[in-house]
């Protein structure tokens, strides 16, 4: 019973895990492409301008939790040693997603570079049995917004 | 006030150094949330409960972090980092700092 309970569960999360990554992979690129115009640097000081400009914070953060299959694999992985590709591709979208938030909070205030990117990665581990694992990325950074005319 | 993780803004002098500033919260996960939340990392995927939780706390440690700043006379917080550190099981500080300065 409890093993069916586990192939049950293995299998929700293989099947569902799969598409919403892929769901969100395809999300992500389109994306990328929409905010293409938006630079992200993470060199530590802009160019010398003459424009007035406005330096203004902005920043994207998103939390995304494993599937139980990923989790599994992970574990399994654990005894064996090696690439755990299962949380490498969950870390990639959680990152390409808090850059492309991010990206859309500068544009939306008309920026289109951001300097001094940073990106800081948490894991969100739950309760004492550290059974489940999700991640937060948070990605900052400065955008320069053209000073509006006074 | 200015709040930017540059250090050096462009156009803008700094004429006042006025040292650190810094802003933390520590914020619990709700319980209904963490409920929905471990039913969600069955399935995987985002978070959206705690991806707004995180932001709301980090905005609530920039804000402190700009009262401070406000109190000690600055007029822009410049070179600002974020950190966040697990300080229990279910609880995180989300920990702003930055230079408090006043710029021409």
């Amino acid at each position: 019973m409890e093993f069916l309970v586990f192939l049950s569960l293995l299998t929700i999360g293989y099947l569902f895990g799969r598409m919403a990554e892929q769901r969100h992979f395809a999300s992500i690129r389109e994306r990328e492409t929409e905010y293409r115009d938006v630079l992200a640097f993470s060199a530590r000081f802009p160019p010398p301008t003459t424009d007035r400009i406005d330096a203004v914070l902005v920043d994207g953060n998103v939390v995304v939790a494993v599937d139980y299959f990923k989790m599994t694999a992970a574990a399994l992985r654990n005894l064996l040693g090696g690439r755990v590709t299962s949380f490498e591709t969950l870390i990639e979208r959680a990152r390409r997603e808090a850059i492309l938030r991010m990206k859309a909070n500068a544009q939306a205030q008309g920026a289109t570079q951001i300097f001094n990117v940073k990106l800081e990665t948490s894991s969100i581990g739950q309760g004492a049995s550290g059974q489940s694992f999700s991640v937060e990325v948070y990605a900052y950074g400065t955008a320069l917004v053209p000073a509006k005319a006074a | 006030m200015l709040v930017s993780n540059i250090e050096i803004i462009p156009g803008r002098r700094v004429v006042k150094h006025l040292g650190m500033a810094q802003g933390n919260t520590v914020r619990a996960k709700h319980a209904g949330k963490d409920l929905l939340a471990s039913l969600k990392n069955i399935v995987g995927g985002e978070l959206k409960g705690y991806t707004e939780l995180l932001q709301e706390a980090r905005d609530e440690a920039v804000q402190r972090m700009v009262a401070q700043a406000e109190a000690m006379g600055a007029n822009a917080v410049i070179n600002v980092r974020f950190s966040t550190s697990s300080v229990s099981a279910g609880a995180a500080e989300l920990f702003a700092y930055g230079t408090a300065v006043v710029l021409e």
